[in-house]
């Protein structure tokens, strides 16, 4: 480390790999994970999410997960939570949905009305 | 990229109430339910909660489990982790996911602290230079070297006011002052990490929370003084506080934080590992210097103070631990943040354990001005089991003595010195009403006799006959007469001994004496220990024997 440069560069990598420790993010991705989720493959859908999200170093963003929302023949469901906007849910989401909506929704700020389950 | 991660609180309280199988457990599990490339499992000092076991702390979710056990691990991980469904029998306290809620806000007691020294003290892993970056290390070593002076940076911590958190309250500023106005070729730097007073372990969780706030310190107060070379003294029965000083140092070289040119500049340092071999008085800088030199630890004269003649007779500043933890913080925020906190007198914070019958024990750092009553009743959730508060000791066994009158007093150095006490190095100790006078003031001089160093009569004949006088009393041997030669004994101590230990063993006895004077009569002349604590023998019995 030679500069502040230097040092701020491990700053912000290292403030990226910390993130989901972070309570001011933008962005909450929560996955319903109940038995009729990880039935419907909702795993996967949040494999892809935190792979994706890694990805793109989205430091606003974080993943986490909920039980049945009730809409079990929906699932998997995928809720994003952006601050002082209502909550957008999406349903039946695949892998492939699932990285179209960190792209399209999270990075373009775009919601995906194809998908959209309901909105409140 | 981990979308979960799991804070495991690992100080050496918790490992002995089982963390380091429960964070083993935890990675082997997750490493068969396939979950280790989304789950991080992180190692954090202490989060400052006692008597709740091992606790873990959940992010993204806000949650926190207490009294965690190996068994507990699978649960969590196929239902927590697996699921999303947070283990309610574990729940120490939850936050709604969705709110902006501070670490702080989750623990009752954290209401009045001010975290300050404790910032990043079970926040960070303190194995992990890259997560001390993250929370702004190193930026203001990064600045000052690169943009600032060394009488910049002198000048900073002078008009912060900041003074010494061992206890002694001497202005960092003036004592850095001394060091740096000395011509020499060599000058040291020495933290003062051998915390030895019954009670007090704030130091060992500030090294075992935030290892590399206490090297930027070091490394700044080396550039300010001039000084290249430091030495971490640490008594060696804080293995932990050892082990993580020392990885955190080798991460620092392995990063150019310590060594030749830091930041570009011509500023070398690089800082040592001392360990003491477990004496009390080596707390006591001159005798702290004399135990690194490779003699036997005794407190030379004084003056010359360290300052000018040291270690191996060159300048030297020795600073507490707390006080280098402080500095980061100080150089980033300017003197300006620095002094707003606190009192005028005695800016900052202050870090205490508070131990003894308190409902929440545990380690807390509170605003300097705060008052008994907002620590013992607020952030201690006041005394167990209905019993009454009797007195409070603040800064160790030397500490002194408080009672039901001072409650409201804003704890201040001159407030206390007033009343003949003083803030001591930040152990508080809470009795209740069922606990003896006598026989605590007899526990504290059988420690003062123990740990005395032998090198002055007053202090080793001293606390010797004190303690045959309050065995005596104890025991319901003793007279009316013995308490004023207590206080003879006392007074001479004070005046007469050759260090700290000597001078400052009286304070408590003195206290003791004032404000619980009855209590000794009773012992003396009706035979009666009011809380049935001492064996005292009747005259019937004496006569027997």
């Amino acid at each position: 480390m030679k500069n502040l440069a230097d040092l701020r560069k491990i700053k912000e990598k290292a403030k990226m790999e910390m993130a989901s420790r972070e309570k001011n993010v933008k962005y909450r991705v929560v996955v319903a994970m109940g038995t009729c989720g990880i039935a419907a493959g909702a795993r996967n859908v949040m494999s892809a999410l935190v792979d994706e999200i890694g990805t793109r170093s989205l430091k606003n963003t974080v993943i986490t997960q909920t039980g049945c929302l009730g809409y079990c023949d929906q699932e998997p469901l995928v809720q994003v939570f952006e601050q002082g906007r209502p909550c957008i849910t999406y349903g039946k989401v695949t892998p492939e949905v699932a990285r179209k909506i960190v792209a399209d929704h999270i990075v373009g700020n775009k919601v995906l009305s194809d998908y959209v389950f309901k909105q409140n | 990229m981990h979308r979960l991660h799991v804070l495991v609180a690992m100080d050496s309280h918790t490992i002995a109430q089982g963390a380091r199988s429960v964070r083993d457990t935890l990675v082997k599990e997750l490493a068969l339910a396939e979950l280790t490339d989304e789950v991080k499992v992180v190692e954090t000092g202490s989060l400052g909660i006692y008597n709740k076991g091992v606790v873990l702390v959940i992010f993204p979710d806000n949650v926190y489990y207490a009294n965690v056990t190996v068994l507990d691990v699978t649960e969590i991980i196929s239902e927590h982790f697996k699921k999303g469904r947070v283990v309610d029998r574990l729940i120490y306290k939850q936050a709604p996911a969705d709110q902006d809620i501070k670490v702080d806000e989750l623990d009752p007691r954290f209401g009045k602290q001010q975290r300050v020294v404790l910032k990043n003290a079970g926040v960070i892993d303190p194995e992990s230079i890259e997560e001390y970056i993250a929370h702004d290390g190193y930026e203001a070593l990064g600045k000052a070297l690169t943009e600032q002076k060394p009488d910049q940076v002198l000048a900073i911590v002078k008009d912060s006011g900041i003074q010494g958190r061992g206890g002694a309250f001497f202005p960092t500023g003036v004592k850095w002052g001394f060091t740096a106005k000395t011509q020499s070729d060599v000058k040291y730097i020495i933290c003062n990490a051998d915390e030895g007073e019954p009670g007090t372990f704030k130091d060992r969780l500030i090294l075992e929370g935030d290892p590399h706030a206490i090297i930027e310190g070091m490394a700044l107060s080396g550039y300010a003084v001039g000084a290249s070379r430091g030495f971490i003294y640490i008594r060696g029965e804080y293995k932990m506080s050892i082990a993580r000083m020392q990885r955190a140092i080798e991460q620092a070289r392995e990063h150019g934080l310590l060594g030749n040119n830091i930041f570009d500049s011509d500023f070398d340092f690089d800082i040592e590992i001392r360990e003491g071999a477990g004496a009390y008085v080596c707390g006591e800088e001159t005798a702290l210097i004399e135990s690194i030199e490779g003699k036997r630890g005794e407190p030379r004269d004084k003056p010359p103070f360290p300052g000018v003649v040291g270690l191996w007779g060159k300048p030297t500043v020795v600073n507490n631990v707390e006080t280098l933890a402080n500095l980061p913080q100080i150089l980033l925020n300017g003197a300006g943040w620095y002094k707003k906190l606190g009192i005028p007198d005695n800016p900052g914070t202050k870090v205490f354990t508070m131990v003894g019958n308190i409902n929440n024990p545990g380690l807390i750092e509170v605003p300097m001005g705060i008052t008994l009553r907002e620590i013992i009743y607020d952030i201690g959730q006041g005394i167990p089991d209905g019993k009454g508060f009797l007195f409070a000791q603040l800064g160790g066994t030397t500490g002194g003595i408080l009672t039901a009158k001072h409650l409201d007093l804003p704890l201040s150095v001159s407030s206390l010195r007033e009343i003949g006490a003083g803030m001591g190095s930040g152990a508080l100790l809470v009795v209740d009403d069922s606990q003896c006078v006598v026989d605590m003031v007899k526990n504290f001089v059988e420690f003062f006799n123990h740990e005395s160093c032998g090198k002055c009569t007053l202090c080793r004949e001293g606390t010797g006959r004190l303690l045959e006088i309050l065995e005596k009393l104890s025991a319901g041997k003793g007279s009316v007469k013995d308490l004023s030669l207590i206080k003879e004994l006392s007074e001479t101590m004070m005046r007469g001994a050759f260090c700290g230990l000597g001078q400052a063993a009286p304070i408590p006895i003195l206290g003791c004496l004032r404000y619980f004077e009855q209590e000794f009569i009773r012992h003396a002349k009706d035979k009666v220990c009011r809380a049935g604590v001492c064996h005292l023998e009747t005259a019937a019995e004496i006569k027997a024997a």
